[in-house]
Parts: structure tokens; C-alpha cells; sequence
């Protein structure tokens, strides 16, 4: 593999790493017909994401011919060459990417001004190929998203909630059942001018994991492109992808099952809810009747009783809460070192071709868990 | 009980912002008294909290465009809530482009004061967030402990240097230092001085300057203008205060009881900000 990729693109090239590395420890390179693949997975299986270069990104581009070559590195270490973004844009008139197969390295030359030459010499493993099913244009709901929709939720929150009716798309933070009494609950109106397209065939809430879209959004805001986003219904993937004539970009996030949207949603219905808390300038509708005497004691003045919804949602049984996580992880103890999966409610998502082909396993975990990513592929 | 206002005006959802971010700082939760013309923030010296005290006054209509409340009663016009400020704050901070915000009580899944923002977009309808902040409404027999804490008959009241000088040497100080000695006289000097078994630590400060209060509690001549007044605190209660200043007063100054309580106090136009800290021995 030899290409070389110069001027803006190099930048475009290094936010791709970077948002990449927001998903995964490690970076899969598969130099394809097509064009350069770039992917990631994270160690629970419930997120990945792959950047695809078509070979008109780069000023040359060949591949090794014969046979397929694909390899993993460390991310952080692709990371460590395009470290500063700022100076890249300033600095960096064309990267080289060569692969000598003889050393098993690839190596990234970063050709600066003033003749100044950078190289990194990455050591790799070869790996399998990695590919997560999915099929967007089958999914029921497509918007182009926004960028700034993410700014209200702070750092720390994990899960988002997305759902959308004809005109509207709601952004709520997904808060655990036990701690919805004390958590600040944030939710985002967007109507659907806002966004380039909309449209809508299932009202269904979605929630997925919020650091994987802000490192979507991360790469979307500096090239500039749209977010595509396409979901079906709860437990099946949501697909975020931005597309260019030279680039494609795919994310693919496990959203949670049924049973605990069920609840996020039941959230939203409670109080009868008005079209918006905006909108709505009758004071009335919002008064809290409570406790107005200095009598009897605190409980007088408590959190008022839950309506019904709430009390009728949690005799749901709780037993498909409980989800075994991926056995993927404890076949690859490289992937399953580094960090705890995010949400051990998600359902992992299935790579036909990563998995060991222990087919009666699979099928067996496909049938025992109640939901599961269902684009999975069964061998 | 019934609370609802509308802030529209940019500069006063800042400043708003701004307040409540400094309380944030200050303490994890307090509490909100609403009145027909004041919006106070009160944490009141317990020992669980460290003897920390403080009391924050705002205006409603320095603020507000519109605002409406109904207490418990007619005689006890007031509504008294537990709130936590990092909450406010972190609503209030997303949302400093608004075209006007309302923040309101209201009854969701729990108690909540609930900020709803309109947010410009280029499209004809507008982009609406809504923060539902958890609250805790204060039964009324609870509410003799949230009143304004009384002025300590203090010894040495005086001007406080620019606030970012003092935090510079504050934040040196506690490296060495858990505790802090803060002293001050009449003549308008102020010591900072850490004490340790290696180490002693002063920095002096003069020409402060010391506010006329009446001529009663420190008329000249009953107190030796040299004799220092002092106080030794938890060094992280000082920092904590000065770390998260972000109301840029005006006046800023402190009164101390000899070996009781320091006492500082901001003053920024509208907004006046206390804050007690318990002496150690």
C-alpha cells in the first residue's frame, strides 16, 4: 500500500482518527479497491464506525496486489501523528502512508514545511476484516442532523433518547430508572425545518450513546458535511453516516431494547405534555398544588405521589434488564482490557466475519437474549 | 404555590449565569427563597456543612422581565426550595444565546424548576430546550432557618485587595497549609500568614482601607487602629470562595471577629453575596 493524501485533506484524514479513536483502542486498516478503510470498534461490541477514502481522496493510491492486506494498530499511536490538529493545517503539506510489508510496518511521513520530514513508524497486527452489519436504507426514520444539538448535554451524560413524531424530533438525556428522581432531565425541541431532511414513518424513541455521535459531530463540524441519521426502532442499530464525493463515513450504535425506552417514555407522557413548555404561557398549568400548611411534619410537603403511569410502569418485569454482555470480549482480551463496556444494557452488535465460527454459540446467544442488534448475521 | 419568570434580556441571562455558577462554587446545595421582589440563595451555618455560611440577594426585577409568584399563603408570601446551583448552572450556561427564557415551578416527575429556552434558528420556528431541575420544596415550619443571618458585631472591618491577587496567594498558601491565617486592623492592612512546622508564610497587604459602617459599632478612638483582629480558617473554604468568583464586584470586602467568624461580603451593583467562615482554633 502507498498513497499519499495533501493539503486539507490531511486534516480531514487526522479528525477521522481522532473520532475513530472516541469509539475504539484500536484502528483496523484495510487498503480496499474502493478506497483506504479506517475502522473501530469499541470492546462491548455496541459501537462501530468506519470511515471509507475513495481513491480520488488521495493524490496516489495503490494497493498491494495478489492478495488482501488488512491490519490493527493502536490507535493512540495513528493518534500520536497527527497529535496537534491546529499546526497540522498550518504545517503539513502532504502525508505519506506506506506500507513495508518486509519490516511489517506501516509508516506515515508527514512532509512539513521548509522541507521538514516527520516519521512514524507504526508496527501492526494483521487482523481479520472487520464489518458490522447493517443496512441503513432499510431504516423507517432519516434526518440530516444538526451539529449544535449536543451542546445541552453535558459531558458526563452518557445515553441521549431520540424520538420523533411528524414535525418534531425530541433530544432527552436518558437517566437510569433509580436515579430519575434527583437527575436534571434535559430535553431539546427541534422542529423539522430545522433540518435538510426529515421524514418520518414510526413514531419510535431510540436511545443510544451520546460520546459516539459528539465524535461524529467532531469530524462533521470541522469538515463541514451533514449528518445523515437513520433508525428503526428500539434494540436495533441506529446509523449515523456523512457522506462526500470522496468520503464515506458510517457509525453504527447499539440503541437500548424495548423495555427501557418503555420507561424514558412513559418520562415524557406523564404530565399531559403540552406542545412545548415554551409555548405554553398559561401559568396555571404548571402550578404546583402542594403542601401550604405548617403542619404536620415533612412528609406533608414530600415529592408529590407519582400519577399512575409511573407506578404502572415499574411493576414491568425487570427480568430482561439484565443482559449478558458480548462473549466477543473475552475471546479478544486485547479489546476487553482496556475499559468496562459503556452500558452493559446494550445489545452488542454482531460482526459476521470478526466471530469465531462457533456457530451454535451464536445462534444460541442470538436466540437466548431477548433483543439484540438485529442486523446480526447468522452464520 | 406558584413561581414563574421570563428573563429576555442577553445581558441580564449572563449575569443571571453568572450568580448562580459563583454559588455552584460555593456549595453543592442551598437554598432558593422566592419573594414577591427578591430571589435569595441561602446556605445556612450548620455544622454539616462546616460552618460555612452564605446569603445571596438578587433583585427579581433586575433580572426579570416578568415575574410572577404566590407564596404558601398570603401572610407567608414566599416559596422556600432545596435547590442544587451546579444544576442551574449548568442549565443556565447552555443556553446564553436565547431569545428569552423562563424558568418556572412546576410539577413534573418530582418538584422541578423547570428553564425552558427559545433559541434563534434559521428556520421560522424556534428551537426550544427545557431543563427539568429537581427541587425540594421546604415545609414552612423549616423556614426560621433560612432568614437573613444577622451582622456579626465584628472587630476589623476592611476593603478586600483584587480578588485575583488574593486567590494568587491563597492558591500558594494551601500547598504548604491546610489552615490559614487571615488578620486585619483599622488602619487598613491585611496579613495572610500560613503557619507550619517548616515553613511560616506572610503576606501583607496595606492602604486597603476600611469601610465606614455608621458611627456606632467602630466609632475611632474605642479600638487601636494597629491592633490586628484574626481569624484562622479552613484554608479550602477560603479558596473555594475566591476560585469561584465570577461576579466581578464591585466592592469586596471582609469583617472579622477576633478568633470567630470571618465575614465577606460582595457587593456588585444589584447583587450583594455573604459568606461566613467559621473560625478554627
Amino acid at each position: 500500500m502507498d498513497c499519499v493524501v495533501t493539503g486539507g485533506n490531511v486534516k480531514v484524514l487526522a479528525k477521522a482518527v481522532h473520532s475513530l479513536s472516541r469509539i475504539g483502542d484500536e484502528l483496523y486498516v484495510e487498503p480496499q479497491e474502493d478506497g483506504l478503510a479506517l475502522r473501530s470498534v469499541n470492546s462491548s461490541r455496541s459501537a462501530y464506525a468506519c470511515f471509507l477514502f475513495a481513491p480520488l481522496f488521495f493524490s496516489r493510491y495503490t494497493i498491494p496486489s495478489g492478495h488482501a492486506f488488512r491490519c490493527k494498530m493502536a490507535i493512540k499511536s495513528v493518534q500520536a501523528v497527527f497529535r496537534s490538529l491546529a499546526s497540522l493545517e498550518k504545517t503539513v503539506e502532504k502525508c505519506h502512508i506506506e506500507l513495508e510489508e518486509q519490516k511489517n510496518r506501516l509508516t506515515f511521513t508527514l512532509h512539513c514545511k521548509h522541507g521538514l520530514l516527520k516519521t512514524h513508524n507504526l508496527s501492526f497486527q494483521d487482523s481479520e476484516s472487520l464489518q458490522a452489519v447493517f443496512d441503513k436504507d432499510s431504516c423507517a426514520n432519516v434526518f440530516r442532523l444538526l451539529v449544535d444539538a449536543v451542546v445541552h448535554f453535558p459531558p458526563s451524560q452518557e445515553e441521549v433518547t431520540v424520538s420523533v413524531s411528524e414535525e418534531r424530533m425530541w433530544v432527552r438525556n436518558h437517566v437510569e430508572e433509580e436515579d430519575q428522581s434527583k437527575a436534571m432531565l434535559t430535553e431539546l425541541c427541534l422542529a423539522s425545518d430545522e433540518f435538510d431532511h426529515f421524514s418520518v414513518q414510526t413514531h419510535n424513541n431510540v436511545t443510544f450513546c451520546l460520546k459516539e455521535l459528539r465524535g461524529l459531530l467532531m469530524f462533521a463540524e470541522s469538515t463541514g458535511l451533514p449528518i445523515s441519521m437513520y433508525f428503526d426502532e428500539p434494540g436495533s442499530p441506529l446509523v449515523l453516516s456523512v457522506t462526500d464525493s470522496v468520503l464515506e463515513g458510517n457509525f453504527v450504535l447499539a440503541t437500548l431494547s424495548d423495555d427501557t425506552i418503555f420507561r424514558s417514555l412513559v418520562r415524557t407522557q406523564t404530565p399531559p405534555p403540552p406542545p412545548d413548555d415554551f409555548m405554553n404561557d398559561d401559568i396555571d398549568s404548571y402550578l404546583i398544588a402542594m403542601d401550604t400548611s405548617i403542619a404536620p411534619g415533612p412528609s406533608a410537603s414530600g415529592p408529590p405521589t407519582p400519577p399512575l403511569a409511573d407506578s404502572l410502569c415499574q411493576k414491568q418485569p425487570a427480568a430482561a434488564n439484565h443482559r449478558t454482555r458480548s462473549y466477543i470480549d473475552e475471546k479478544e482480551d486485547d479489546l476487553a482490557s482496556s475499559e468496562r463496556p459503556p452500558n452493559k444494557k446494550f445489545c452488542s452488535l454482531f460482526f459476521g466475519s470478526v466471530l469465531p465460527p462457533s456457530s451454535q454459540m451464536n445462534t444460541q446467544l442470538v436466540t437466548s437474549q431477548e433483543v439484540l442488534a438485529s442486523d446480526s448475521e447468522d452464520d | 404555590m406558584k413561581f414563574r419568570g421570563k428573563l429576555v434580556d442577553v445581558a441580564c441571562v449572563n449575569h443571571f449565569t453568572r450568580v448562580i455558577t459563583t454559588i455552584s462554587k460555593l456549595t453543592k446545595t442551598c437554598v432558593l427563597r422566592l419573594t414577591p421582589d427578591n430571589l435569595f440563595f441561602v446556605l445556612s451555618g450548620k455544622v454539616a456543612n462546616g460552618g460555612v455560611g452564605m446569603w445571596c440577594e438578587l433583585p427579581q426585577a433586575n433580572f426579570f422581565d416578568e415575574y410572577q409568584m404566590e407564596g404558601v399563603s398570603s401572610e407567608d408570601n414566599e416559596i422556600c426550595l432545596e435547590v442544587t446551583p451546579e444544576n442551574l448552572s449548568r442549565a443556565l450556561k447552555t443556553i446564553q444565546c436565547a431569545k428569552a427564557v423562563k424558568v418556572k415551578l412546576t410539577r413534573k416527575h418530582c418538584p422541578c424548576l423547570t428553564i425552558a429556552a427559545e433559541l434563534p434558528t434559521l428556520s421560522s420556528t424556534s428551537r426550544v430546550v427545557t431543563h427539568d431541575v429537581p427541587v425540594d420544596v421546604i415545609p414552612r415550619r423549616l423556614w426560621h432557618e433560612f432568614k437573613e443571618p444577622s451582622m456579626p458585631d465584628f472587630d476589623v472591618s476592611i476593603y478586600l485587595p483584587p480578588l485575583k491577587t488574593m486567590k494568587n496567594v491563597v492558591d500558594r498558601m494551601k500547598n504548604l497549609s491546610n489552615f490559614l491565617v487571615i488578620e486585619a486592623n483599622l488602619n487598613g492592612e491585611m496579613n495572610l500568614k500560613i503557619e507550619t512546622d517548616l515553613v511560616s508564610v506572610t503576606t501583607h497587604f496595606k492602604d486597603l482601607g476600611n469601610p465606614p459602617w455608621g458611627k456606632t459599632s467602630l466609632s475611632p478612638g474605642s479600638r487601636d487602629p494597629e491592633a490586628m483582629a484574626q481569624a484562622r480558617v479552613d484554608i479550602r473554604k477560603l479558596q473555594q470562595f475566591l476560585m469561584g468568583q465570577q461576579v466581578n464586584p464591585s466592592k469586596a470586602m471582609c469583617n472579622i471577629v477576633h478568633e470567630g467568624v470571618v465575614h465577606l461580603i460582595l457587593l456588585h451593583e444589584d447583587v450583594s453575596l455573604q459568606y461566613f467562615i467559621p473560625a478554627v482554633a
